[in-house]
């Protein structure tokens, strides 16, 4: 049995009334599904006095196709449960990537309670953290993310590498998406790729007085192949060890076309998931080019570097980033 | 600890019962209305014992606000034998999983009902053995192998399509 701490929660209606008990009860904290925030109460990383649930928020629970600025948007509610976005007609179409990441999350039961904002605000994790209180104590008292002052990941690191675990972020940052969050001060937004820091106590640049309203996602404007890669020991229920989003926008609707555009991100690092650098020698060439996957699977190699915040040996998930990465293209590439 | 009185509808009939906020969907069954079928294991959402249906849906009760379940149709698996399709107080489900041996400690499966029986509401028709292990994807058993839990719940799929004489 692992009891909750005290706490009082809070079931506005609104998203205005959100932020104004956000604004009203500092240190309180948002619960959407709890599928995140619950254990870790439990675990006693927080013990906030208030949890504002979103559970009878209604106008986050949208999925809608629409002009914005000019070019055409997905917008997507904060408060839809994974398995609504992994099974939503419009996801599949335009974002299958995204589909299948959602679809990939934890399981049936907890992505049916677990929700796309919780998903891309999910607390950094680490293997030294997500422990009841007593395995801490075990530990001589925990470490910066909970009550101690040292690091078990990086010996004498003053700074938490805590990872970034969510399934979604990676493909939401590989489609170019962008973050509405709601405040005290209005609407602002903010792209996906950045809304991560490299900072395992604070690894987004939310305001503690903001949440998220929706995702906005760009609508492909060329043909496009779409991959998300995820590696965990068990089919279901775990956590990614090894997680790659890939977006290729290609000139016409083939894999033997030529690449004009191409995002790969990968998570499960330290906190900030990392946009892969240096393939601009990949334009051009077409997707079906065995030189493509060798060049994307080096940049991957040479630029992840995972630490052993997670289970797993830090050289073999590296390696095992490369061969997944490897493998989504290659079935990119069969697909056709 | 300050204790709230929530309404709740549970199979069917509403509920009022006083608890502390910070209570799970959990806790208040077991320990405020006496309903001990959804079993508390990990509490933590690894295993699905404590599986239940909020509005159809299943999801786990260990990490369900209980205040946030008021207002919705919550099922647990003492429900399961007053539904529609039971007879003799015994659901298809139920009653398959006693002729397939498909329980053995029993821990898991007042949870793996709830998934389970969520599946064949969904499909409607006899169900596939790889559909029912993507919907029991979330529902540890640490005793069966879980081969016999799949027989049974495609057993109970096809008594629902097509009512077979047992005797
Ligand atoms: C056994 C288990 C396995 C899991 N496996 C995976 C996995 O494989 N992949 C994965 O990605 N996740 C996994 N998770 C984590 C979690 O289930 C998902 O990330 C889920 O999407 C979280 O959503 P939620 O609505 O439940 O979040 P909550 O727990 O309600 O919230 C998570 C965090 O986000 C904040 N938050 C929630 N909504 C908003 C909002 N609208 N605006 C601002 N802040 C918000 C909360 O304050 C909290 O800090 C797993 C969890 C468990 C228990
Ligand atoms: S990375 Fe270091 S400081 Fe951060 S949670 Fe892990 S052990 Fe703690
Ligand atoms: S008790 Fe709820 S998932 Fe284990
Ligand atoms: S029968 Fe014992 S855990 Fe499933």
């Amino acid at each position: 049995m692992l009891r909750l701490p005290q706490f009082g929660v809070a079931l506005p209606s609104n998203v205005d009334a959100v932020v104004a008990l956000l604004r009203d009860n500092p240190g309180a904290r948002i619960v959407a599904g709890g599928t995140d925030i619950l254990p870790n109460l439990k675990h006693r990383l927080d013990e906030p006095g208030m949890l504002i649930s979103l559970a009878q928020v209604s106008e986050l629970r949208s999925i809608a196709k629409l002009a914005h600025e000019g070019r055409e948007v997905v917008e997507i509610g904060a408060g839809n449960t994974l398995t609504r976005v992994s099974e939503d007609p419009l996801v599949r179409e335009l974002f299958p990537s995204l589909a299948t990441a959602a679809g990939l999350v934890a399981s049936p039961l907890i992505r049916n309670m677990g929700t796309l904002g919780g998903n891309v605000n999910l607390d950094t994790r680490c293997r030294y953290v997500n422990q009841t209180k007593f395995w801490r104590e075990a530990l001589g008292g925990g470490c910066l993310k909970s009550e101690g002052n040292v690091c078990f990941v990086v010996p004498g690191g003053r700074n938490c590498v805590a990872a970034m675990s969510s399934d979604c972020v990676p493909v939401l940052i590989s489609l170019g998406a962008e973050i509405v969050l709601a405040g005290p001060e209005g609407q602002r937004v903010v792209p996906a790729a950045k809304y991560f820091k490299a900072d395992g106590l604070r690894h987004t640049v939310r305001d503690d007085a903001e949440l998220t309203t929706k995702l906005r996602v760009p609508v492909p404007t060329t043909p496009r192949r779409s991959a998300y890669a995820k590696w965990t020991v068990r089919k279901s229920i775990d956590f990614p060890l090894v997680s790659v989003a890939l977006r290729f926008d290609l000139k016409s609707d083939s894999v033997d076309a030529p690449v004009t555009e191409l995002v790969v991100v990968a998570g499960v690092l330290g906190a900030k998931p990392r946009v892969i650098a240096k393939l601009d020698d990949v334009i051009g060439k077409p997707l079906s080019d065995p030189a493509l996957s060798r060049i994307v699977c080096a940049a991957v190699g040479k630029q992840c570097k995972p630490l052993e915040n997670v289970p797993y040996e830090a050289p073999y998930r590296r390696r095992m980033f490369e061969v997944f990465t490897r493998r989504a293209i290659a079935e990119l590439v069969a697909a056709g | 600890m300050a204790e709230a009185l929530l309404s709740l509808r549970i199979n069917g009939e509403s509920v009022h019962a006083a608890a502390p906020a910070h209570w799970t969907l959990l806790e208040v069954l077991r320990y405020r209305l006496d309903l001990i079928g959804s079993k508390q294991g990990c509490d933590k959402g690894d295993c699905g014992a404590c599986t239940v249906q909020v509005d159809g849906e299943p999801v786990l009760a260990c990490l369900t606000l209980a205040c946030a379940a008021a207002g919705r149709e919550v099922r647990t698996v003492e429900g399961l034998g007053w539904s529609p399709e039971a007879s003799n107080g015994c659901h298809p489900l139920q009653d398959a999983f006693d002729r397939w041996d498909a329980a053995q400690c029993g821990f898991c499966t007042p949870g793996i009902l709830m998934s389970a029986e969520a599946l064949l509401r969904k499909v409607g028709r006899v169900v596939t053995r790889d559909e029912v292990r993507e919907a029991l994807a979330g529902n540890l058993c640490r005793c069966t192998g879980y081969t016999k839990i799949i027989d049974a719940v495609v057993d109970a799929s096809e008594m629902l399509a097509a009512p077979r004489d047992e005797t």
